[in-house]
């Protein structure tokens, strides 16, 4: 194996920390659109950082949690969020694709801000991806028992006096911040399927939503080796081989666990 | 009644609570007494449901205070757990949300509530007098000063019912803890509570079972049937079981 791929397996491994627990909570939640939203608005973060001549990360992270925010404020007033949060995600994408284009002398290379390029990961960027992941995986824990309990009912958090919207807050920042970490390696079309299909192949498996956590973290590891090793030997691109390995696995869970 | 605040778990003064522009609560004032079973009942849309999570803390009221004794605990049962399927959940795991209880507490209280040996099985597996047990062992599980339940025996026949209610009162005299309710079984209900409210929007009446059912105001919202049928509960109830009196 070569460092290229080594680097591509760590930084993938390291992400799944974060999109594991996160993506669990996107599936109970019913926030896939909210994931997708928040994925196509980080384009946007992309267009404006290179237009500000700022770091791409700062741009991506910075309009990924104003977005997320804005999405989360919209979203509390439970008027057809499912179509709200539709004309947004892909509206945020059209925008953000018009955006890039309109760039002077961009050298943005299109294909990778949709899919990701994590076959071009530096060291620099593998220690981010984990310092991130570690750090969402942290906080992530340490709401665990507040958000999982609010996921069933909110009111019984509030009846053991937690703050369910307080622990929705974080989440939603959580969530803008993995995006944020995703979009070099998978791109800001396949965030939300690195975020629900290993956990949607865990859930079969699950007993506990600790357990569908850890087993979505597993999934998700074997996609990003299968993915990369795919790959490298069809030659295809290495985000959408992660996500096929990732659907694949779980048609075989679906099929083992009947 | 001043005096009586003071002490009160929580007290509502004047409570006024509108959504999207509907005036659901106005002008509610209720104080609920360390021990006392205080069951509201009304008319669907009268607010039940809405002052029972405004004592919770889930509904912020427009106008008026809320006072809850410091380092309250509440234990909630809500009226339905809508469990999405794809979050997986044992029962045992349930009875560990959101605080996770000592060990060898979790099989005690489902022991207790009649459900041994379940702790293993999805809470998606239950039935719903199963599921209406679970709930109240896990409320019971953080030793509340008061239990909040949402119209807990909706799904049970009136038998069932009748002996859920019986099983909190027996609760609150063992444990000493308040409870407030909200209920559609009107006569069943009435008589295992200390004090009735009758809620459409603001209180129409309060008191005993009794002063409540023959009230011209409460009468106006339910009718002249139900007095009968409380009277029958209470005959069964004397008949099934050996409470005596009890007096408030």
């Amino acid at each position: 194996m070569d460092d290229t791929l080594i680097r591509a397996l760590l930084a993938g491994t390291g992400l799944v920390l974060a999109t594991a627990p996160l993506g669990c909570f996107v599936i109970w939640r019913r926030m896939a659109f909210f994931g997708d939203a928040t994925a196509h608005a980080a384009l946007l973060g992309v267009a404006l950082a290179l237009a500000l001549s700022l770091p791409v990360g700062l741009g991506v992270l910075a309009v990924a949690l104003v977005f997320a925010l804005l999405l989360f404020r919209l979203t509390r007033g439970g008027e057809a969020p499912d179509t709200v949060l539709g004309v947004l995600s892909h509206g945020a994408l059209a925008l953000g694709l018009m955006a890039v284009a309109l760039l002077p002398d961009a050298q943005v290379d299109l294909e990778a801000l949709l899919f990701g390029d994590i076959l071009d990961v530096g060291p620099r960027d593998v220690a981010l991806v984990w310092a991130g992941s570690a750090g969402v995986l942290a906080v992530a824990l340490w709401r665990w028992q507040g958000l999982v309990t609010a996921s069933l009912n909110p009111d019984l958090a509030r009846a053991a006096g937690l703050r369910p919207e307080r622990d929705d807050a974080i989440l939603t920042l959580l969530l803008a911040l993995t995006v944020a970490l995703s979009l070099k390696l998978v791109g800001a079309l396949l965030i939300s399927a690195l975020l629900i299909l290993p956990a949607a192949a865990a859930r079969a498996f699950a007993r506990s939503p600790e357990s569908m956590a850890a087993l979505a973290a597993a999934a998700g590891a074997v996609s990003v080796a299968a993915g990369l090793a795919l790959s490298v030997a069809l030659g295809t691109p290495a985000g959408p081989s992660i996500i096929a390995a990732a659907a694949v696995l779980y048609a075989l869970g679906r099929v083992v666990a009947r | 009644m001043s005096g009586l605040r003071a002490m009160s778990l929580v007290a509502l003064e004047r409570i006024v609570v509108a959504e999207g522009g509907r005036q659901i609560l106005s002008g509610v004032d209720l104080a609920i007494d360390r021990g006392e079973i205080v069951t509201i009942v009304g008319p669907n849309g009268s607010g039940k449901t809405t002052l029972l999570r405004t004592v919770l803390g889930a509904v912020r009221p427009q106008a008026g205070r809320v006072r809850r004794a410091p380092g309250l605990r509440i234990g909630y049962v809500p009226q339905r757990l809508a469990l999405d399927p794809t979050l997986p959940m044992s029962v045992g795991r349930f009875m560990a949300l959101p605080a996770r209880p000592p060990a060898g507490a979790v099989p005690a209280a489902l022991a207790e509530a009649g459900l041994p040996d379940i702790a293993d099985q999805p809470l998606a597996s239950l039935s719903a007098g199963q599921v209406q047990r679970a709930l109240l062992a896990r409320a019971l599980l953080s030793d509340p000063d008061l239990l909040v339940l949402d119209e807990p025996t909706a799904g049970l026949d009136q038998p069932g019912s009748a002996a859920f209610y019986r099983r909190i009162e027996s609760l609150r005299n063992a444990r000493g803890c308040a409870v407030l309710m909200v209920s559609h079984d009107l006569h069943v209900v009435m008589a295992a509570s200390d004090r009735v409210i009758c809620l459409n929007g603001h209180i129409c009446c309060e008191g005993t079972p009794e002063s409540v059912a023959s009230a011209p105001a409460y009468r106006a919202l339910f009718g002249e049937g139900t007095r009968g049928a409380l009277a029958l509960y209470r005959h069964e109830h004397g008949h099934s079981h050996d409470h005596g009196t009890r007096d408030g």
